[in-house]
């Protein structure tokens, strides 16, 4: 009872949040010195024609009026139509956001695992080389910019090696083909975040191998492997979890820079291109689905430590 | 062939890039089959790691440099990784200190007692938890039949400290290793859980190390002791011995600052001035008060007192019973939600922002943990001009002679001044935390627990310190501790708390002596004494009582103990007790009255040996 009290809190709070967030998108998107009339006239151009377009684009109305109108469309699916192309707002965004989708997918399938596995070692052979190496090595990545990596990678890799395309298109017919195109944008997301997630990983394992209860199940006899899978990470998955969530999304911003250093067809980089055209519309939906994933991510961690923690699960 | 063999045991702790300092040295000892051997000592005496070698086991930074320690014949310094995980749990088991600490708590109770036994295939699951609900049993467990299917925060400490000497038994071990099992229960805890263990120790016939800084309570179960100090032994007999004739002079001390003291203060002749502190029908706790006027969780309910100038009021209580909350509603700390307060006969507002510089400057609090309560950035003359600067804005030389005069107070050398706290000893921290205190110049210290986490032998000259500053300073203190000796060692008056209410308030000398409230009785009829075979004495009603769970506060006016009361009648359960003044002195909340309690407590006390108090 308390648990779901809890969970529906959270739910309700990240709700609330997105639509304050909405309203800061609104807003900050209107602030963004001209509108798409410039973009789409041109500079020179009579004040009646910009009247007229400004009009049909229903950019006259007052600001509430126009935010009420936009939210509603977004509650209903509908977050309204480009003003470059014409085209609705939810056909552009449906094929980008597959192609982001899956291009973090494919990130986290090779991150998170991995950064678990260092985690989880480093911590347990806590000082020892292995843990010294890596966690240098870990340190150094997080400190590398994300376009420094791929910049270089692409260099290396891309132009004078040839192994594998400077550009990466989504698609992964066969095997090679998705090495091709993926394998650079992928490792460059990789670094940052499962340098990250695995050092906080580390960090949430050793608070819980330093306990008593984790001292007296050594001294109940209990082997290495069966104390941590047993015994510790459950009471570290709350905190592992969150890493977790908070670096994946984090890779949002490291997406949209791998996006547009590969010319990847993804939501990021349609949002890069919507910002240059001034076509609001597309830039609200943008950003209003990276802010609604941020959120999804940290609600998700929220209910996995509330469900992690018998305290909470069982009273 | 003896169980045990030690000889030569050393233990070194690796500091950061230092030499490795000794921890323990030249420990050699042994134990036979069925015996029960304790190690006693103060905190850094060594006796938890030198029960720990016993399981081939050193903490984090510390190593067994040398020595043998031989079980059944094994040497286990030599033992791989493998043999040690066989021995460990199995043919050696452990009872940590916090069972609350010591159980994962994201497992089931259950899960972990018998994991032991499952993890090496010794039994099937279903026979070990039958197995495991036997030894629930035996040890007095509540519910020994689902017990088992809760985690960790859903039993209490003292059900927990039995849950884990079952799981030490699951395996019939050879030997277990008692670390401290009963210091962080309550007194009325205690006895029971202490009961359980020697029971189950004796019937199985287990050879045991019992590791504790209690005499009192060592004296109860063990046949023989190792006294330790600072990582040596300082004496070894049986405890018969020790404790009639020791030869050591450090065993000596102990002896000493455990047996009871006398009063050191006079009674205060009664004076018709009035009192310093007048608290009366004071209301406290948390949340938001509703409108019928009540507290969702009220931690004090009803309390008046009054602490004249120079004395000392003591208030006793187990943890839970508001003790500490009142401490911070007199200092202001957390506003009381009813009843009035007034400091020399003026109204005392219940806020700290609502009282003015001379007010707050004549009420100073001192905290239990002097290692939270002293800032670890400052040095120690920092922390003590603070207060200078702050209730007198003395001048930077004056400060410095104030500090110097301070320090002397409290009997600490001059070299300290530049000291930070972590550079201190507890004891020498906690003078440094009652001297900041005494900067101020207060006309009354609230003391919460100031001895508590210190060694016996600290915590006695800390008591004397205060008796001191009480005669040269004409100090009033309110002195908070769940330790009845400490309490009536110090205080006049003593008032007695439990659940948030009063049951008993009276003269130190005559508290504790019948007739008195019933949860007074069974406070002092719990507290071990320093002589083997008080545990025997103890009949079953008390124990039954002591095995009820302490009750938490609440929002119903009738006797908080009613649950635990032996001498409980119907009125008990609905109407709330009234305030009887009995003829000792004494002012008791209880619906009996003062012949009905002298008879019922009178009569035990002739059924049970009467206690012999050393000389």
């Amino acid at each position: 009872m308390l648990m779901l009290g809890m969970i529906a809190r959270r739910v309700l709070g990240g709700l609330l949040t997105l639509l304050i967030v909405s309203v800061i998108v609104f807003v900050g998107t209107n602030i963004l010195p001209g509108d798409a009339t410039e973009a789409i006239l041109g500079q020179s151009v009579s004040p009646e024609a910009v009247a007229g377009l400004r009009k049909a684009l229903g950019l006259d109305l007052p600001a509430h009026e126009r935010y009420l109108r936009w939210l509603a469309g977004l509650l209903s699916g509908d977050p309204g139509v480009s003003l470059i192309n014409r085209l609705p707002v939810a056909q552009l965004i449906g094929p980008r956001l597959a192609n982001s989708l899956l291009l973090t997918a494919l990130t986290a399938a090779v991150a998170v695992p991995l950064a678990l596995l260092i985690g989880i070692t480093t911590a347990i052979w806590r000082g020892s080389l292995y843990d010294r190496v890596a966690n240098v090595t870990a340190v150094s990545l997080v400190a590398v910019p994300e376009f420094l990596l791929a910049t270089v990678g692409v260099m290396l890799f891309a132009v004078q090696l040839h192994w594998v395309s400077a550009l990466a298109k989504p698609s992964i017919g066969s095997f090679t083909e998705a090495l091709q195109n993926f394998t650079l944008p992928v490792l460059t997301l990789c670094f940052a975040v499962t340098a990250q997630m695995a050092r906080m990983t580390r960090a949430a394992l050793l608070g819980v191998l330093d306990s008593s209860y984790i001292e007296m199940a050594r001294l109940k006899g209990v082997r290495p492997a069966r104390l941590v899978l047993r015994h510790a990470l459950r009471n570290a998955a709350g905190p592992i979890v969150n890493a977790v969530a908070l670096n994946l999304s984090s890779l949002l911003g490291g997406v949209i820079i791998v996006e547009v250093i590969f010319s990847y067809p993804g939501l990021a980089k349609l949002a890069v291109d919507a910002v240059e055209t001034r076509d609001m519309p597309l830039v609200q939906a943008c950003a209003m689905i990276f802010c609604a994933t941020f959120m999804l991510l940290v609600l998700v961690a929220d209910i996995c430590s509330i469900l992690s923690n018998p305290r909470l699960r069982a009273r | 062939m003896a169980l045990v063999e030690v000889s030569g045991l050393h233990v070194t702790a690796q500091g950061d890039g230092g030499a490795p300092t000794d921890i323990v040295r030249d420990i050699g000892f042994s134990i036979e089959r069925s015996e029960v051997l304790a190690l006693i000592g103060e905190s850094g005496s060594g006796k938890t790691t030198i029960a720990l070698t016993l399981l081939g086991y050193a903490r984090r930074g510390c190593r067994i440099a040398g020595g043998s320690v031989r079980i059944g014949g094994e040497e286990v310094t030599a033992m791989s990784p493998v043999e040690l995980s066989q021995l460990r749990g199995r043919r050696v088991a452990y009872v940590a200190q916090s069972a609350a600490a010591a159980f994962n708590p994201s497992l089931r109770l259950m899960d972990q007692v018998t994991e032991g036994v499952r993890m090496r295939g010794l039994m099937p699951r279903a026979a070990a938890e039958a197995k495991a609900r036997d030894i629930f049993r035996a040890l007095a467990l509540p519910d020994p039949d689902s017990i088992g299917a809760r985690y960790p925060h859903q039993v209490s400490g003292g059900q927990l400290q039995r849950l884990m000497a079952a799981m030490a038994l699951m395996t019939d071990p050879e030997l277990v290793i008692f670390d401290e099992p009963t210091t962080a229960l309550d007194v009325t805890t205690q006895v029971e859980v202490l009961r359980a263990f020697r029971e189950a120790v004796r019937e199985r016939h287990t050879t045991a190390v019992y590791v504790s800084h209690d005499l009192a309570v060592v004296a109860q179960i063990a046949d023989r002791i190792i006294v330790l100090r600072d990582g040596a032994m300082r004496e070894v007999g049986p405890t018969g011995q020790i404790l009639a004739a020791p030869a050591d002079s450090y065993t000596k001390s102990l002896l000493a600052a455990a047996a009871p003291r006398p009063q050191q203060s006079p009674p205060q002749p009664e004076t018709a001035e009035a009192p310093l502190l007048e608290v009366n029908g004071l209301i406290a706790g948390y949340g938001r008060i509703d409108r019928q006027g009540r507290l969702p969780m009220p931690v004090l309910r009803d309390i008046s007192l009054e602490i004249r100038a120079g004395s000392a009021l003591g208030i006793i209580g187990e943890s839970g019973s508001g003790k500490s909350t009142l401490a911070r509603v007199i200092a202001g700390l957390l506003p009381a939600a009813a009843g009035t307060m007034k400091l020399d006969g003026v109204a005392l507002a219940p806020t700290l922002e609502a009282r003015g510089l001379e007010e707050l400057r004549r009420i100073q609090i001192v905290f239990q943990a002097a290692d939270t309560a002293l800032n670890p950035a400052h040095s120690v003359e920092h922390i003590l001009s603070r207060p200078l600067a702050f209730y007198h804005r003395l001048s930077r030389g004056e400060q410095r002679r104030r500090v110097r005069r301070l320090l002397d107070l409290v009997k600490l050398p001059m070299a300290l001044l530049d000291r930070l706290p972590s550079e201190l000893s507890g004891g020498q921290k906690q003078r440094v935390n009652l001297a900041r205190a005494l900067a101020a110049e207060p006309a009354l210290i609230l003391c919460d627990e100031v001895t508590s986490s210190l060694d016996t032998v600290v915590g006695a000259a800390i008591l004397e310190l205060l008796a001191e500053l009480r005669r040269e300073l004409g100090l009033a203190l309110m002195f908070i501790s769940h330790d009845l000796a400490t309490v009536r060692a110090v205080c006049d008056e003593v008032m007695i708390l439990y659940a948030g209410q009063m049951m008993e308030r009276g003269p130190g000398g005559v508290v504790m002596q019948a007739p008195q409230h019933p949860y007074a009785d069974l406070l002092a009829s719990s507290i071990p004494e320093l002589r083997p075979g008080w545990l025997d004495g103890i009949d079953a009603t008390r124990l039954a009582e002591a095995r009820g769970e302490p009750a938490r506060p609440s929002q119903s006016d009738r006797c908080a103990f009613v649950a635990r009361c032996p001498v409980r009648a119907g009125s008990c359960e609905t109407e709330p007790p009234p305030l009887r003044r009995f003829a000792k002195g004494s002012d008791v909340h209880c619906h009996r009255t003062e012949q009905e309690l002298l008879a019922q407590q009178s009569s035990r006390t002739s059924a049970v040996i009467v206690p012999l108090r050393r000389a």
